[in-house]
């Protein structure tokens, strides 16, 4: 083994070579992600991790992770990579096992930055209780010259849990009289990261939601698992994504109430200052759960019995109604029609 | 001042029953037209009262023309084209801006016309053009950003000049007559800047009444009660509704800026086409940060697509509902006008918020 200066010390940013296979990748890997996720699965370096499996519904999913800025208020590309894999598992009634972590790095980031997303990356493993157990890495050329843009990672992860037993969600299940719950206060992650993106700055106490939800998820199918028809977390395209996949998905109408809907005063001003609907924009830390109405008081105290539940709020019901759609009551009284977000809404001008 | 909204709709409706005869109201503005949709308010109107949306959507109303022309920049090699988010999907003759920028092009999206001046001022090898719609809300901000340019003697930041006056606007409308009109809510933000008394010929010599009006519900319902209340009577005046923010004589400072930068000009409005003195233009000592100048860029001609009612819906003449293409063709996916694309468009906001249960009104 070769012993010179640690890799910081030769260079400070990621250089092509950090990619290539050789002794610099190596010592990449050595000196700065075993270090910070490293456990035995990882350790060996062998292609595969190997893990031991009690039977039963095996889950597996996986995403990919873009945001820029690499560092937001709130987080970072490290703590959402592993809090959305743990929770596209979690919302799936899984018990989150293992991750694989895949970094795409561009030449040109400062090891600095690696440092601090994969620490992120550990301690959202650990908050989550779950291991990351293989990984790949790669660096690719810049793609932006000089200029004023950052060096950009990516990150995939994927995951696999455990299904826990006796639980039935299926939108086919949801019925007329079903309550729906959010699990806290909505927007903040979309509406953080909008807050610092370059050429929309706005002073704003916005905060990120990302969390892992597997907690929460564990102590509300602990209570009242069978009540539980649907669980989603309401990413990119919000509540209201949701909420149309739900009606759609089931054939049902969804009413809510605006006046029940939980949102930051920070949030509502920033959404309102953007022209956005705060139910369209994305969260990394909430999710929407449709419950049976007998069970709902009981998963709503459950939820905020929990940190990250805290400021759940049961926000409508199911209905019979026909044609399916949302429809949301104004706080005034009036009623509109939530629609799917048909994209990614862009600030308006005034 | 406090009252409920239970207690100003009944107001409202009994206002309305003593009009006894169908009243139309245009409001004016894109931010009035979403926060009734967003509140959903119009199905807690009173059946004898229409709500039409008026040409105060900036995006709406920029000419075909100056789209083209920001296309053209956008292609030119070292520039740098900084706009608002809702200009990024309105179609050209060729392609949007979103399109342009997928195909390599410099496009940025910002939130205000100081962001587009710190890029020239980071940036020194690159051409900054401010892609500056919008009335009198935007514009001082936009002149703001050309003198902080000439003070840092900047020789890389420009501006396509879009912008436009709210008063000539709805003096157009009511002297092209299309469309009945009882009355005008106008838009708190922009009077703001210029004050409730700029609309006094609105009132005094086209005999509408105005009333300014803030976002909020009950502050959209006050402003209507006011309307209809001076409709009843026979009354055409400027009504204050919106005296916490706004004043009669509007932000002197802001006027100023404006009138140190810029002159009033003829310029062309989609659809409505040239509209005498609607406009802002450069004056001749600034006339270097005007982009089609300094770039050689001249203004086209309005090719709108045939299938776009735009022009209609913005003057208040069709419904969103009532244009073929609405919904079907014409989607926020795939939008074939400009009032589909903004969040401030009559069109989008039809589509987001009300376009399956069949409107009242209609």
């Amino acid at each position: 083994m070769t012993h010179g200066p640690p890799v910081h010390m030769l260079h400070d940013h990621i250089v092509l070579a950090h990619g290539g296979g050789g002794e610099l990748m190596g010592r990449l890997i050595r000196e700065h992600i075993l270090p910070r996720i490293g456990n035995p699965w990882l350790a060996s370096l062998t292609d595969a991790a190997v893990l031991p499996w009690e039977g039963g519904d095996l889950v597996l999913t996986t995403d990919s992770y873009v945001v820029t800025p690499l560092e937001f208020p709130g987080g970072d590309i490290g703590r959402l990579a592993v809090a959305g894999t743990v929770n596209d598992l979690a919302v799936m009634g899984a018990r989150p096992v293992a991750l694989s972590l895949g970094l795409i790095l561009e030449e040109g980031l400062p090891l600095a930055v690696l440092d601090r997303v994969l620490d992120s990356v550990a301690a959202t493993a650990r908050e989550a209780g779950v291991t990351v157990v293989t990984g790949d890495t790669k660096v690719i050329e810049r793609r932006m010259a000089g200029g004023d843009a950052a060096a950009q990672m990516f990150i995939n992860t994927a995951g696999v849990g455990q299904r826990r037993a006796g639980l039935d969600l299926d939108l086919i299940r949801i019925t007329p009289g079903d309550a729906v719950l959010v699990t806290g206060p909505l927007a903040e992650h979309g509406l953080a990261i909008m807050s610092v993106r370059a050429g929309l700055e706005f002073d704003s106490t916005l905060r990120s939601d990302v969390a892992p939800l597997n907690g929460l998820l564990d102590a509300v199918f602990e209570a009242a698992g069978a009540g539980v028809r649907f669980v989603r977390d309401a990413t990119r395209g919000g509540v209201a994504g949701v909420l149309a996949d739900i009606a759609d998905g089931c054939g049902r109408s969804v009413e809510i109430e605006e006046r029940a809907i939980p949102l930051s005063p920070a949030a509502r001003h920033a959404a309102e200052m953007l022209g956005l609907d705060p139910l369209a924009v994305a969260n990394e830390g909430k999710c929407v759960l449709v419950v049976a109405a007998a069970d709902a008081e009981r998963v709503l105290a459950v939820c905020r019995g929990h940190p990250l539940g805290r400021d759940a709020a049961l926000v409508g019901r199911v209905t019979a109604s026909q044609p399916p759609l949302v429809e949301l009551r104004t706080r005034v009284g009036g009623r509109r029609i939530v629609q799917r977000p048909y994209g990614e809404d862009l600030p308006r001008i005034c | 001042m406090n009252r409920s909204i239970e207690e100003l709709r009944a107001e409202l409706t009994a206002v309305c029953r003593a009009v006894g005869r169908p009243i139309q109201i245009m409001e004016v503005c894109g931010t009035h037209t979403v926060s009734i949709f967003r509140n959903g308010l119009r199905p807690l109107l009173p059946e004898n009262l229409r709500l039409v949306s008026g040409p105060g959507c900036p995006v709406c109303v920029t000419a075909q023309r100056h789209i083209d022309a920001a296309l053209e920049l956008a292609a030119r090699p070292g520039v740098l084209i900084a706009t608002y988010g809702d200009m990024m999907r309105v179609p050209g003759r060729q392609g949007s801006l979103e399109r342009q920028r997928a195909a390599g092009a410099q496009v940025r999206v910002v939130n205000s016309a100081r962001t587009a001046f710190e890029l020239a001022r980071d940036n020194p090898a690159q051409q900054v053009v401010f892609l500056a719609v919008g009335f009198e809300t935007t514009a001082p901000a936009t002149v703001a950003t050309v003198l902080a340019a000439e003070r840092h003697r900047l020789e890389n930041f420009s501006v396509l000049m879009c912008h436009k006056l709210v008063v000539p606007a709805m003096a157009a409308l009511l002297d092209a007559g299309d469309v009945p009109l009882d009355g005008f809510l106008a838009p708190g933000h922009v009077s703001v800047i210029i004050g409730a008394a700029a609309y006094r010929p609105i009132a005094e010599r086209y005999r509408r009444p105005v009333v300014v009006a803030g976002f909020e519900p009950d502050s959209i319902l006050r402003g209507l009660v006011a309307l209809v209340r001076q409709i009843a009577s026979g009354r055409a005046a400027v009504e204050n509704a919106y005296p916490a923010v706004v004043r009669d004589e509007g932000n002197r400072v802001a006027l100023d800026l404006l009138e140190r930068v810029c002159a009033v000009a003829d310029v062309p409005w989609r659809a409505l086409g040239v509209i005498p003195r609607s406009g802002l233009e450069f004056r001749p000592a600034y006339r270097r940060f005007d982009a089609l100048e300094r770039f050689g860029v001249a203004l086209g001609e309005d090719a709108d697509h045939p299938a776009c009612q735009c022009g209609a819906v913005i003057t208040g003449r069709l419904l969103p509902t009532d244009c073929a293409a609405f919904g079907r063709a014409c989607t926020p996916l795939t939008p074939i006008g400009p009032c589909m694309v903004s969040s401030e468009g009559t069109c989008a906001a039809w589509y987001k918020y009300g376009r399956e249960r069949a409107e009242r009104g209609t």
